[in-house]
């Protein structure tokens, strides 16, 4: 018996490895070749005429003597200062991701705990709010914010985010909240707690790992965020992703797809450092978590 | 919870949602039932640079004495709705007439934008949504199982799908699909056709934004249940153990009940956010082959020019109702389990 | 200040009128007075917006340069407003009647009499006699060659009709050099809109019927153009529905075409050493589009981007707007651009570059219609063509969708009942 389920056991853990293994090749590749890619120039990493000049980089030696080129970084972060982008994109995001937590926290909170038919409907409310098309609403916003001057300020750009997130932030805080048991906070209230006391001191300790979760989503959602920042942010406001955007050149112009993809590698090595950090936060999480039921 | 206290904790997320969703949902639901004025033209010349050339140009005044007896535009009703570009009912009435047999009215359907784009959108959704669940859920338990010192890494490349902006990225993607990218060149290898071009073929590219969508929404449902793994308590695992379950059976009976919530969350988010299908299309190139409700919107709202605002807003209600549709069967779950929860 | 003779190549003689004046001393207007500009963000615009900012920002209260993209999807937006975001806007063609169509900018005349001196006739883009814009440069879609493929496949010449292009792709195509010689921007949406209108010009159609807004495409003229175009089309690469700017001239610097319909604005970047082979670039050469159906008129449409005034501004912000993006327009902007782009400025000495739009423009191509529905009819044609091309419809089914979705729009919109 004992033999059999080992033996089920091992089985089981061979093909869960080799999913994740394959699942990491599958979502590592397309970045590895990006980040090769961005070594080299237009000619090569877009070839129409052999992709494997893209690895041996055949126009990245004609034009630039090397098999390797830094240009699309220099261009990207000297001649087109994305760096500028780069400070709008972070103080973007970094509002976006607390105002958001903190509306969302505080509004989860209420939704699990609350038994009336109300919340339930709030909750539905949200999800239809959520269905709205974002480029319907981004046209919406364009009149009122020219006629109220407000547009293009990264503040606006920031409240919209916000808002059109909630939806999610407040499901996502929802569903982990629900995980928390009740007893607890009920139980500091028991003790002479008032609700928001509980909150502060009972739940927030222990709800780390579904706010660390819900904050990445935020972040990435600002982060990655086309729609809104490509039409509600004037030239000196915009952040990384419509400033890459414009890389890509129009009709008239040929753009410069090498800044573009350089400048997208290049955004992305702080996030290793961030993601490095949640994760720790996250397992950190699970020894505040693990209480007893 | 008190009304009282409830009210507070819920105030803030709730005048936002209300300020920039909620009325702006109402006020696009009020122009998807009015249409523009008459406009008044007038018949003029137009010279420039290349000649002189007969044109048609707005009498500004004479329209801008029109708007201002009606800000809103005529009424419609809910004609928009039902016009060619969304529910087509005329239409569809005639192809039901003239076919013979259901794959002929079925052709016939197919002519029509709306369900074109549906077809294509239902077919997305049911595809990926449950792929995206069972796979996210099985490298969540696989990356949990890693050594601790793994699971940074394989968390961070786990997002890289996610990471990298859509716009560059797809475009690298849609690059590698072309007949001389890496990938489909080696399909042609593969299939020993140097004809074949996922791009000039419709099921191929269903494929590929099908694949596409599941590479690039796995890491939101992978994270979810990755950090809701991590609350699963200890002690229920251990009993489970002392009882002799196996590890799948642990799984099955005390890890995939625990997520359940966290289920729900991702599969309602999914479900909207396939239906809605929109960046993939755009940068993929695929809008021969393949349309969502969200490309037509954007059609409406920019290419025009100036926006048609009634249809766009008439084709964001319909991708409301639809969304409100298609969630129906997990709302009805979330329904069961609130009031289980609540008493 | 001093005369300037200048010498106009050919065909650019044609579009510029006679010699003027270039004033050193450029006249700002009034003093004090905002400048906001909108613009798209590529170099010619940089240009203009750069010497009308060098000439006159320090006597302005504000001035500000906005270059951007998605530029038309909120311009309307942007001058709504009193006052405008903007006071003045740099448009095409398209957007003029986007702005117009909601009464956004405004009448020029007194403004070109006053600090107009450098411009020539020419550059003034009037309706019903008013001027609503001062166009500055022009751009259209030509042909592109490889003199040595086609040389090396027996081909006399450059092709000037369809169906000359047609011949040449097939002897291309059995002379075992190139399977695809063709490339055309075909990309669904308004690339597939743009590339009927080109050929239905040709043939000689009109959009609408003369003086309304019905539509008028499903007709022996456009039939015709389809057919010319899937003529084309059997030698291009079969992914030709995902093709737009960006792929065309990389297939053509990847040698991968030997002829291309692309837009002049690409020539610079095409005849450069970045991205290509001398091969490549030293064969090539750039010609008018190409006639199609037997008649005599380029399958191409013009295009000017030129200054517009917003509406909703106080007086003097025009006023000073207008003289200081009119004071940049002469020919000390040459010196240093010549080459960004084919300039409707008076001084302009075309280059290799611009050969293809200036003989496409001799040759009579017809300017892109500024008509207040032509964005609709663009859409329709846009999307609705698409299944003729992937040959799951008929010409005549295809251009009735088109009538049928323009017609849908058209309603929505006002224009038609």
């Amino acid at each position: 018996m004992a033999t059999k389920a080992e033996s089920r056991l091992t089985t089981l853990k061979i093909v869960s490895y080799v999913l994740v293994g394959v699942w990491l090749i599958i979502a590592a590749f397309p970045f590895l070749w990006t980040f090769w890619g961005s070594f080299k120039v237009q000619g090569d990493f877009f070839s129409k005429a052999d992709w494997t000049n893209a690895i041996y980089g055949v126009f990245t030696t004609r034009e630039t003597g090397g098999a390797f080129t830094a240009n699309g970084y220099i261009g990207a972060w000297v001649q087109e200062s994305f760096w500028k982008n780069v400070l709008n994109t972070t103080v973007i995001v970094f509002f976006t991701v607390i105002i958001s937590l903190t509306f969302g926290t505080l509004g989860g909170y209420a939704l699990a705990r609350s038994g009336f038919r109300y919340a339930f409907w709030i909750l539905m409310a949200a999800l239809i709010f959520r269905a709205m098309p974002h480029i319907t609403l981004v046209s919406g916003y364009m009149l009122p914010f020219f006629e109220w001057n407000v547009w293009g300020l990264k503040g606006t750009a920031i409240i919209v985010l916000v808002a059109i997130n909630q939806p999610f932030t407040l499901w996502m805080l929802h569903s982990f909240f629900k995980n928390i048991p009740k007893d607890m906070d009920e139980s500091a209230m028991v003790d002479g707690c008032t609700r928001f006391q509980a909150f502060w001191h009972v739940i927030v300790p222990v709800m780390w790992p579904g706010v660390i979760t819900t904050g990445l989503f935020s972040f990435l959602l600002a982060y990655n965020d086309y729609a809104v920042t490509s039409m509600l942010l004037s030239k000196p406001n915009e952040t990384m992703v419509p400033a890459v955007a414009s890389f890509l050149g129009s009709v008239q112009v040929q753009g410069n797809i090498m800044f573009a993809v350089a400048a997208v590698v290049s955004a992305t090595a702080p996030l290793f450092v961030l993601i490095l950090f949640f994760q720790r936060q996250i397992v950190s999480g699970l020894t505040a978590g693990a209480v007893k039921g | 919870m008190k009304h009282r206290t409830f009210f507070w904790f819920i105030l803030p997320t709730l005048s936002a949602m209300i300020l920039f969703i909620a009325l702006p949902i109402v006020s696009v639901l009020i122009q998807s039932l009015f249409v523009e004025h008459e406009q008044v033209l007038v018949v003029s010349e137009s010279c420039g640079p290349f000649g002189c050339t007969p044109t048609t140009s707005i009498d500004a005044e004479a329209t801008a004495a029109l708007r201002e007896a009606q800000p809103l535009g005529r009424f419609n009703g809910l004609g928009t709705y039902f016009d060619r570009s969304h529910l087509a009912t005329a239409e569809v009435a005639e192809i039901w007439r003239e076919s013979n047999g259901l794959k002929s009215f079925f052709n016939g359907l197919m002519d029509l934008k709306f369900y074109k784009a549906l077809i294509f959108t239902l077919t997305y959704t049911f595809i990926v949504t449950p792929a995206v669940l069972v796979f996210g859920l099985a490298v969540a338990v696989g990356v949990n199982n890693l050594p601790r010192a793994m699971r940074g890494v394989a968390i961070f490349i786990s997002l890289l799908p996610f990471l990298v902006a859509t716009i560059v990225g797809s475009m690298i993607l849609s690059w590698m699909l072309d007949g001389e990218g890496i990938i489909g060149a080696t399909l042609q290898n593969i299939f020993n056709d140097p004809n074949l071009t996922i791009k000039s073929s419709t099921p191929l590219m269903w494929i590929a934004l099908i694949i596409y969508g599941i590479w690039h929404t796995l890491p939101f449902s992978f994270i979810t249940f990755y950090a809701g793994l991590q609350t699963v308590p200890q002690d229920t695992l251990e009993a489970a153990r002392v009882d002799g379950a196996s590890k799948w059976q642990t799984m099955i009976s005390v890890v995939v009940p625990h997520l359940m919530p966290l289920v729900s969350f991702v599969t309602l988010m999914l479900l909207m956010d396939n239906f809605r299908v929109f960046e993939p299309i755009v940068s993929f190139q695929a809008e021969a082959h393949a349309q969502s409700l969200s490309t037509f919107i954007l059609s409406d709202l920019r290419e025009a020019g100036n926006p048609l605002y009634a249809s766009a807003g008439a084709t964001s209600i319909l991708t409301i109702i639809g969304v409100a549709i298609l969630l129906t069967p997990v709302v009805i779950r979330t329904w069961r389990d609130f009031n289980a929860t609540s008493h | 200040m001093f005369l300037k003779k200048v010498v106009v190549a050919g065909a650019m003689s044609a579009l510029l009128g006679t010699a003027a004046y270039a004033d050193a001393n450029a006249n700002c207007g009034p003093d004090g007075a905002s400048v906001r500009i909108l613009g798209s963000d590529f170099p010619a615009i940089q240009a203009v917006a750069g010497a009308a900012e060098a000439n006159c920002a320090s006597g302005a209260g504000e001035f500000t340069i906005n270059l951007r993209d998605n530029t038309r999807d909120m311009m309307n937006q942007a001058l709504t407003p009193n006052p405008a975001e903007y006071t003045s806007v740099i448009v095409a063609n398209s957007t003029l009647t986007q702005l117009m169509n909601d009464d956004l900018v405004r009448p020029l005349n007194d403004l070109v009499e006053k600090y107009g001196q450098n411009l020539q006739p020419s550059q003034l883009i009037t309706i019903d006699g008013n001027v609503m814009a001062v166009a500055f440069m022009a751009n259209s879609q030509h042909l592109f060659s490889r003199t040595d493929i086609l040389e090396q496949a027996g081909v006399d010449g450059i092709p000037s009709s369809v169906e000359e292009m047609v011949a040449a792709a097939e002897k291309i195509r059995a002379a075992g050099i190139m399977e695809y010689p063709i490339a055309m921007n075909m990309k669904v949406g308004w690339n597939v809109g743009e590339v009927f209108n080109l050929f239905f010009f040709a043939n000689g159609g009109e959009l609408f019927k003369p003086g309304t807004a019905e539509p008028n495409v499903n007709s022996p003229a456009g039939v015709a153009a389809l057919n010319s175009i899937k003529s084309l089309l059997e030698y291009t690469h079969p992914d030709f529905l995902s093709h737009a700017s960006n792929e065309t001239q990389a297939l053509w610097e990847a040698g991968q075409a030997a002829m291309a319909i692309m837009w002049g604005s690409r020539g610079g970047a095409v005849l450069d050493d970045e991205g290509s082979t001398a091969e490549v670039t030293e064969n090539t050469v750039l010609s008018a589009a190409p006639t199609a159906g037997g008649g005599s008129i380029p399958a191409a449409t013009l295009w000017w981007d030129g200054i517009t005034i917003a509406k909703n501004i106080p007086d003097a912000d025009a006023e000073a707007s207008f003289a200081a993006l009119v004071s940049g327009l002469n020919a000390d902007l040459m010196v240093e651009n010549n080459d960004k782009a084919i300039w409707l400025i008076d001084g302009f000495q075309p280059g290799p570059a611009a050969a293809g739009v200036s003989a496409t423009a001799a040759g009579g191509a017809k300017p892109y219609p500024m008509i207040p529905y032509i964005n609709f009819m663009h859409n329709a044609l846009g999307s609705e063509l698409v299944d003729f091309y992937k040959g799951t419809e008929s010409a005549e089914d295809a251009l009735a969708d088109v009538e049928a979705a323009y017609v849908t729009a058209a309603k929505e919109a006002g224009f038609l009942n």
